[in-house]
């Protein structure tokens, strides 16, 4: 065997890489309010969103893949405003499966942060009022800082699955080489061609990614109890 | 001339306890809000730094944070005040440097200057400069908490906002931190409202004291009435007592005994590291003072007061009945039973003769007298 790794698998880890670190970066961004939102509210609107949000870990990622292209298609209404917008319709493209796998992950994003936040009690930001802190100064310069095992939970949580996603993936996205298709759905494509020896090389190699990095995860829980104690 | 005393008047509802207090506090010294758990006393300490919303107004010092009627309600980080948590807030992101500096960085530019400052003699009068560049964890629960106090100093506050400081700290880290708490009682020019309910903290630190009681104002005034009215003694049981000013008159070195002269006359106590005609507070608990017809001489008992009974009430047990006496116009106070009273036929009026079993030493100084001068 010279090279295990053939390029139309390399393809698809690039894709698979590329499209883990934009839902990463973009989750960060949006569930790190959210989750502090569902941390410090009162309001009656926690229950229903929080479960909203949840959504996404019990449903089978095909239903969810097939609601997501009705909305992106020309009948739904996301895809008629990405046409009226001039960006044509999302369906099997990349910022298609992008969108897919920002809510497929959203609870793997929002779950650590908000315990972390929950975690942190009230009592640090109490103090950073009455040291002349505003609300978002406080956010930024001591809610956040103390959450960072939890945002680091979140960004490696939400990477690794969205690189182990697939259902999602194959609705929404099909399965076209260097545009949609992934590591997952690449295995796919080589059981069904009897190409096993390729799917095992992709496979193996996502069972020791997916190991490596629930590993890191201990090690990093175990630190910062560590610390705590 | 600006108001300098500090106006509370608040009303809060909550659905099983109502806080209402209106209070006028003085402009210096420690103001002990002391009261059962559940009395509403941090509850009023939340509502004057904002962290807790009532109906009313509240200003300190000329400034009004709150005024409910004309819509003025600052948010806490707007109140010019410290604040000390009854654990250790300290932001555990953060050494301790970085928390000390944590306020002053969000002071316009002009205070800064005058707020490192303050910074440095409150690390000073703290004793907190070994601890610079020390993690909030690797501290004791003491430092930790003078750290948090000089944190808030360093704002130089309007009025110091203090929790039950001590109150997650174990016996040995209390009396280690006592002396600095006394020490800041001492120097500090601001109000201070101190929130306890230790009988030992009012005693030694206290100037003024607010007793409260399931939401509302028992009592409140200078420490010494406070401290031997009826409402108070029979509220905190075997602690009643009366605080006596005096000043250390003679040591004796071959008894090592110390004499302090009160205004009532003079007492022994056991020999105290003080100089001479140094102020201090005297704390004598009302169980440990016993009353006599006659002078008594044959007894062990050192300390004898002559006085005369101005009130006697009941006390919690139907048995003991607590008795206000006035010694040369200072106020004692002994719990004795009924039955004792009825026996030696004592009643209003009466001159009797006190005796002293034994007399605490509250706090190495009379700070209220020393800020007064000031």
């Amino acid at each position: 065997m010279s090279n295990p790794i053939a390029p139309e698998a390399w393809q698809a880890i690039v894709l698979t890489l590329e499209l883990a670190a934009v839902t990463t970066a973009i989750l960060l961004v949006v569930a790190t309010p959210l989750a502090w939102w569902l941390s410090q509210t009162t309001s009656r609107w926690r229950a229903p969103i929080g479960a909203m949000v949840m959504l996404p870990l019990v449903l089978p990622p095909t239903v969810l893949g097939f609601y997501l292209l009705v909305l992106m298609g020309p009948a739904g209404w996301l895809g008629k405003l990405t046409e009226w917008l001039g960006i044509g319709l999302l369906s099997f493209t990349f910022s298609g499966l992008v969108i897919g796998s920002v809510i497929f992950s959203l609870p793997f994003a929002v779950q650590p942060i908000q315990y972390a936040f929950e975690s942190i009690g009230k009592r640090p930001l109490e103090a950073a009022a009455t040291l002349r802190a505003r609300p978002l100064d406080a956010f930024f310069s001591v809610a956040l800082p103390q959450a960072k095992p939890g945002l680091f939970s979140a960004a490696v949580l939400t990477f690794a699955h969205t690189v182990g996603e697939f259902g999602v993936v194959l609705m929404i996205g099909g399965n076209i080489a260097g545009q949609t298709r992934v590591v997952s759905t690449q295995i796919f494509g080589y059981v069904e061609a009897m190409e096993y020896s390729q799917a095992h090389w992709l496979a193996a190699g996502m069972v020791v990614f997916s190991f490596a990095v629930l590993l890191m995860l201990a090690r990093l829980k175990q630190g910062s109890d560590r610390v705590l104690s | 001339m600006i108001d300098q005393h500090v106006d509370i008047q608040i009303l809060l509802k909550r659905l099983d306890f109502t806080l209402t207090v209106d209070l006028r506090l003085p402009a210096q010294g420690v103001t002990v809000l002391f009261g059962p758990s559940g009395s509403g006393k941090t509850t009023l300490l939340r509502c004057v730094a904002g962290l807790e919303k009532s109906y009313g107004r509240i200003s300190v010092a000329g400034d009004t944070w709150q005024d409910s009627e004309q819509q003025i309600d600052l948010p806490t980080w707007q109140r010019n005040l410290g604040y000390v948590f009854q654990e250790a807030s300290l932001f555990a992101h953060l050494n301790v440097q970085q928390n000390l500096q944590f306020g002053i960085k969000r002071l316009e530019h002009h205070q800064r200057a005058q707020a490192d400052d303050a910074l440095s003699a409150a690390i000073e009068l703290l004793g907190i400069g070994h601890l610079l560049q020390r993690a909030p964890a690797s501290l004791s629960g003491g430092e930790r908490q003078r750290v948090a106090i000089a944190r808030a100093l360093a704002l130089q506050p309007k009025i110091l906002l203090l929790d039950e400081p001590l109150a997650s700290l174990d016996m040995a880290r209390r009396q280690e931190i006592l002396p600095w708490l006394e020490r800041l009682h001492a120097q500090l020019r601001i109000p201070v409202l101190y929130v306890t309910h230790s009988m030992q903290e009012l005693t030694r630190l206290a100037d003024h004291v607010v007793l409260l009681q399931s939401g509302s104002v028992q009592l409140h005034g200078p420490i010494d009435e406070v401290v031997s009215n009826r409402t108070f003694a029979v509220a905190v049981g075997g602690e009643a007592g009366a605080v006596l000013q005096g000043t250390v008159i003679q040591h004796d070195d071959v008894f090592d005994l110390t004499q302090i002269s009160v205004l009532a006359g003079r007492l022994w106590v056991s020999k105290q590291a003080l100089a001479l005609s140094t102020a201090v507070r005297v704390h004598v608990h009302a169980n440990d003072v016993s009353l006599s017809l006659s002078e008594p001489f044959d007894t062990s008992i050192q300390n004898r007061l002559p006085g005369v009974i101005r009130e006697i009430v009941q006390d919690v047990h139907p048995a003991h009945k607590l008795v206000s006496l006035d010694c040369h116009g200072q106020q004692l106070l002994a719990r004795v039973t009924a039955r004792a009273l009825m026996q030696l036929k004592l009643d209003v009026g009466s001159p009797v003769w006190c005796q002293i079993k034994s007399v605490a030493i509250a706090g190495p100084q009379d700070l209220s007298v020393s800020l007064k001068a000031h």
